[in-house]
């Protein structure tokens, strides 16, 4: 069923930027034609990157749900559609490609000034990943705590004050749920 | 040092010429200048995405250098604990906290952030008398410990129970409260910790005529989701940190009553007064008095300190 050539293409963290695809793939993407995982590093400091299991993600959602309007498969947000009804496959469909990583750097706000700009309100990468994965597992019942789906880090424990680094003397956490 | 300057103040504020001017500096704060600072920074709180996970008060804890927390900020226990029947409450070891809401209304918990709301025509800032308070033309209501005589009246003043203060010593008191990171990244040009570290982008930065606009979008291109309504668009003459829920404000612990325009100015002739009522400390306290019962309710020990602190003022008087 699955056509393995092409899932095995690459396991690009996408801090690395594009996954390419074949040129001449004018119409939609497959879903066969991701990768198996995903690592997901590029903003890991608290917490450590995140094995995303591509494939698996695959059978609960249309690529669309996560890809918008970036993988020819039609997009079903009433607002999207208004302009990307037909929007072809984009040459890059990676997270990072359109949702910028210093969302509210100097930079990226002065980009916003743009008085025809529509996007104003696009969420930056750590906001599209947090908003897009959770946002699902609340509906579908998946991990939604930090640490369900990456590992904290010894810089996470000091600015949370646990683990290793928990207040002394207190009551410590029995914490989530 | 403090104490100096605090007898030397009062000895000021005795002279007339000294009184007249802080009238006049007075009265240029009241008149609602602030709308000078268009290009002032804000941020829109989305109830609806935000998680409660509490990144936002670790990373202000360590940002603002505050002291250790009580319990880890990962441990969520903190949701459950009520004190006096209310919920957390900022102080002068969190800047900020977050709070959990079970509303009848949908069927999962929202959670609100709170902190300084950055007020365009801060309250708090008109209302102190040795002008502790400065709107940075960032945004930022920020203050200046050194001036502080640690009288509390801001703290009266402030319509959302924000400044608080800490006492290393009865005459060396420090005014504590968020300052939109202002040191060390507003006048940078740099986000707050806080909304830096918000996995949800539950707190989305910007100009605060760019991230109201932001805001409205969200109301009118998700129907159903929002409450029509920012919080913080209009009330207390506006804010620098609005928010949008889905359910209605005062489900979730907003305060809906506040005046839609600044506190300054249903305390105007209170505050006019306040330069010749320094020489008269009692008359100050019967201005807290009416300040005080403006808002619905005021910690009885709250009374309790200004009182004593009155008596401590007296004293202080009377050797000068
Ligand atoms: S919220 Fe309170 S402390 Fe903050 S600026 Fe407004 S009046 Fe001042
Ligand atoms: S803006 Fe800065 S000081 Fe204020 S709550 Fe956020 S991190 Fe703390
Ligand atoms: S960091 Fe963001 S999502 Fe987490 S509690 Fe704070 S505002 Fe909510």
């Amino acid at each position: 069923m699955l056509r393995r050539k092409t899932i095995m293409r690459t396991a690009l963290a996408l801090t690395t930027g594009a996954i390419l695809f074949a040129p001449g793939q004018l119409l939609s993407m497959e879903a066969e034609d991701a990768p198996e995982t995903v690592t997901i590093d590029s903003l890991a400091s608290l917490y450590e990157p995140v094995e995303f299991n591509h494939l698996m993600h695959v059978d609960y959602a249309s690529c669309a749900e996560c890809h918008h309007h970036t993988t020819g498969v039609k997009v079903a947000d009433p607002n999207c559609i208004r302009c990307h009804a037909n929007t072809p496959e984009g040459d890059d469909v990676t997270c990072v490609g359109c949702h910028e990583a210093d969302r509210f750097g100097k930079k990226y706000l002065a980009e916003l000034d743009n008085p025809v700009l529509y996007h104003i309100d696009k969420p930056g990468l750590k906001g599209a990943y947090h908003l897009n994965c959770i946002g699902c597992h609340q509906i579908i019942d998946g991990p939604t705590g930090c640490t369900d789906c990456h590992a904290m880090t010894e810089a996470g424990e000091k600015r949370f004050n646990t683990g290793e680094y928990a207040p002394k003397g207190g009551a410590v956490s029995e914490s989530h749920h | 040092m403090k104490k100096l300057n605090r007898r030397s103040f009062i000895k000021g504020g005795l002279a007339t010429t000294a009184a007249a001017m802080v009238v006049k500096e007075k009265t240029s704060a009241a008149s609602g200048d602030f709308d000078n600072y268009p290009e002032g920074m804000g941020v829109i709180v989305d109830l609806t995405r935000c998680v409660g996970c509490r990144s936002c008060e670790a990373a202000c804890n360590k940002e603002q250098d505050l002291p250790e927390p009580a319990v880890p900020f990962d441990d969520f226990s903190v949701f459950d604990h009520m004190h006096h029947g209310e919920k957390r409450r900022t102080d002068e070891t969190a800047y900020t906290v977050v709070n959990r809401y079970d509303t009848p209304e949908i069927d999962h918990p929202l959670f609100r952030k709170i902190q300084c709301n950055h007020c365009n025509e801060p309250a708090c800032l008109t209302s102190c008398f040795v002008n502790a308070y400065t709107k940075t033309p960032e945004g930022a209501v920020i203050y200046n410990a050194k001036v502080c005589v640690g009288c509390r009246t801001c703290m009266v003043a402030c319509p959302f129970y924000i400044p608080t203060f800490k006492y290393s010593s009865a005459f060396t008191p420090r005014i504590m409260k968020c300052i939109f990171c202002y040191d060390t990244r507003l006048k940078n040009g740099q986000p707050p910790a806080c909304v830096e570290a918000c996995p949800q982008e539950a707190l989305t930065f910007g100009r605060r005529k760019d991230v109201l606009k932001i805001g409205k979008q969200r109301i009118r291109e998700t129907p159903g989701k929002y409450v029509d309504h920012i919080y913080g668009e209009h009330e207390v003459g506006g804010t620098a940190w609005m928010y949008l829920s889905s359910v209605p404000f005062d489900k979730v612990g907003f305060d809906t009553h506040v005046p839609k325009e600044p506190i300054i100015n249903s305390v105007k002739e209170f505050l006019a007064m306040v330069p010749m009522v320094l020489t008269i400390w009692p008359g100050l306290f019967v201005g807290f008095h009416l300040l005080a019962t403006r808002k619905d309710k005021v910690k009885e020990m709250e009374k309790e300190a200004e009182l004593k602190k009155a008596k401590e003022n007296d004293e202080k008087e009377e050797q000068v």
